[in-house]
């Protein structure tokens, strides 16, 4: 699809704030992910559809319209749900830590990891196994020749943006628990989105798997052996892969 | 297509183009280099919009209509460079186009029937294919939206002569099977042999309307408009 969407982490932090007031109606953590998303994916194709739909081709445009939304996204929250930080309570079931060989586990975290990958095998089964999949790629191949057999191309990028943003969304709801909403959440999970693209590649879902297995593994031990160097830590692949494969771990397209 | 003008920006491409594929039949649009035959395609399918003029199917007007749109409409398209999905399999190129309809004739099984080769190979990536099996599965995709009428955008472009052979025969048999063609070609005997008809153009203007054999009985016709030497 070929689109630079700098609103993945506003989308995170909205979907974590649309948590929050689910959460007061409805108080199952998996009910208010599953609505938070489908708020969050119908902004999206808004999003998709009315502005960057404009922007086809245009990547600064793109960086910079989103970069803008990100902005207007986040002060939206700022102004509805206030500046101080909101916890997300944890699912009471999974309090109790995981004990383990002796280790003791957080459940929740754990059950964060299975679902991530569930969500990640259910993505991937999509897109390599079904018509669907195969009519999305054939879109990235060639995108006038797909129209030219009768796939509904736009239609179907729409689609696709808009469970990027739902799945987005439902993450910020999820990641509550461990993350709770606050101003400035947005700009804490953008630059690990970027850097897990980057290191995996864009447009491979492999790549952002092990991207994201990387950049996980990266940032917990980082901030835990050398706190001050977190962040040094976290980039420093990310520079090298930029340096000496560019188009990352799996990338089709140089990013 | 009738009174069609289609410009690339400014620069007029198409003047007044108009003729007719008739049903059940192979109409050859022949000309040099340049002449406007592929533009003609790429307007028909809506890459290109025409600025003046009506493109109907079977009487419906279609000028101006999304490709996908005219394609759903049962125009068939194998584009000059066959350009089929490199990163699908031959069998996922095959089932992205598939559409059926009351009158349906082509389904995976036949066309695989048709083309033994790309069964043999369904599950390979169409990347990997050589330049005929490339070919082939474009026409197989094309075929596999049960087109009401089938553009072929230069087929056999550089294609060694054994292969080019086999596409010919392949259009025969489309042709026998009562498929109206659309044929596009820099191969004048060989769209010769296939056509009913044929349209020549010279720098994006028709120059000649008629049967094949007429077009074959006029040498001086195909040397002025066509000949290279």
């Amino acid at each position: 699809m070929r689109i630079a969407n700098l609103t993945h982490g506003a989308l995170f932090m909205l979907g974590a704030y649309l948590g929050v007031s689910i959460l007061k109606l409805m108080p199952n953590l998996w009910v208010a992910a599953l609505l938070g998303g489908l708020a969050v994916a119908a902004f999206g194709g808004l999003l998709e559809r009315f502005i960057l739909r404009k922007l086809a081709g245009n990547i600064l445009g793109q960086v910079l319209v989103t970069l803008g939304f990100a902005y207007i996204i986040a002060d939206l929250c700022l102004v509805v749900w206030g500046g101080d930080p909101i916890p997300i309570p944890t699912p009471e079931f999974l309090q109790q830590p995981l004990r383990v060989a002796g280790f003791a586990f957080p459940a929740y975290r754990v059950a964060v990891v299975v679902l991530s990958v569930l969500v990640g095998m259910a993505l991937h089964l999509l897109m390599e196994r079904t018509r669907l999949g195969a009519m999305i790629r054939a879109g990235v191949d060639d995108m006038q020749m797909a129209r030219a057999v009768g796939i509904p191309v736009s239609k179907l990028f729409t689609l696709v943006f808009c469970l990027g943003a739902g799945l987005a969304g439902a993450g910020g709801v999820i990641g509550g628990p461990i993350m709770s909403a606050y101003p400035g959440l947005d700009a804490d999970m953008l630059p690990l989105a970027l850097i897990v693209v980057i290191l995996g590649g864009v447009g491979s879902l492999a790549g952002a798997f092990a991207g994201s297995f990387i950049t996980g593994f990266v940032y917990t031990f980082g901030v835990a052996l050398f706190p001050q160097l977190a962040y040094v830590i976290l980039f420093l692949p990310m520079i090298f892969v930029i340096a000496f494969r560019p188009r990352g771990l799996f990338g089709k397209f140089a990013a | 297509m009738q009174g069609v003008d289609a410009l690339y920006g400014d620069s007029h491409v198409l003047h007044g183009i108009s003729f007719e594929v008739g049903a059940g039949r192979v109409l050859a649009l022949l000309g040099r280099n340049g002449a406007g035959k592929t533009t003609c395609m790429s307007a028909i399918i809506g890459f290109l919009p025409p600025r003046k003029g009506a493109i109907r199917l079977f009487g419906e007007p279609i000028a101006g209509l999304a490709p996908e749109r005219i394609a759903r409409k049962g125009v068939g398209f194998v584009p000059q460079g066959r350009r089929i999905f490199p990163t699908l399999t031959v069998r996922e190129n095959l089932r992205v186009s598939e559409r059926r309809s009351a009158s349906s004739v082509w389904n995976l099984a036949r066309v695989f029937e048709l083309f033994p080769q790309l069964e043999e190979r369904a599950e390979q990536v169409a990347g990997s294919l050589s330049g005929g099996e490339q070919q082939m599965l474009a026409i197989a995709r094309a075929l596999m939206g049960n087109p009401r009428v089938l553009l072929m955008d230069e087929p056999s472009e550089g294609l060694a002569p054994l292969i080019v052979a086999e596409v010919g025969r392949t259009i025969a048999r489309l042709k026998d099977e009562g498929q109206s063609i659309l044929l596009v070609e820099q191969n004048v005997r060989l769209a010769l042999e296939l056509a009913d008809e044929v349209v020549i153009l010279n720098t994006g203007r028709v120059a000649f309307t008629g049967s094949a054999g007429e077009a074959r009985g006029n040498e001086a016709l195909i040397t002025q408009h066509l000949g290279v030497f």
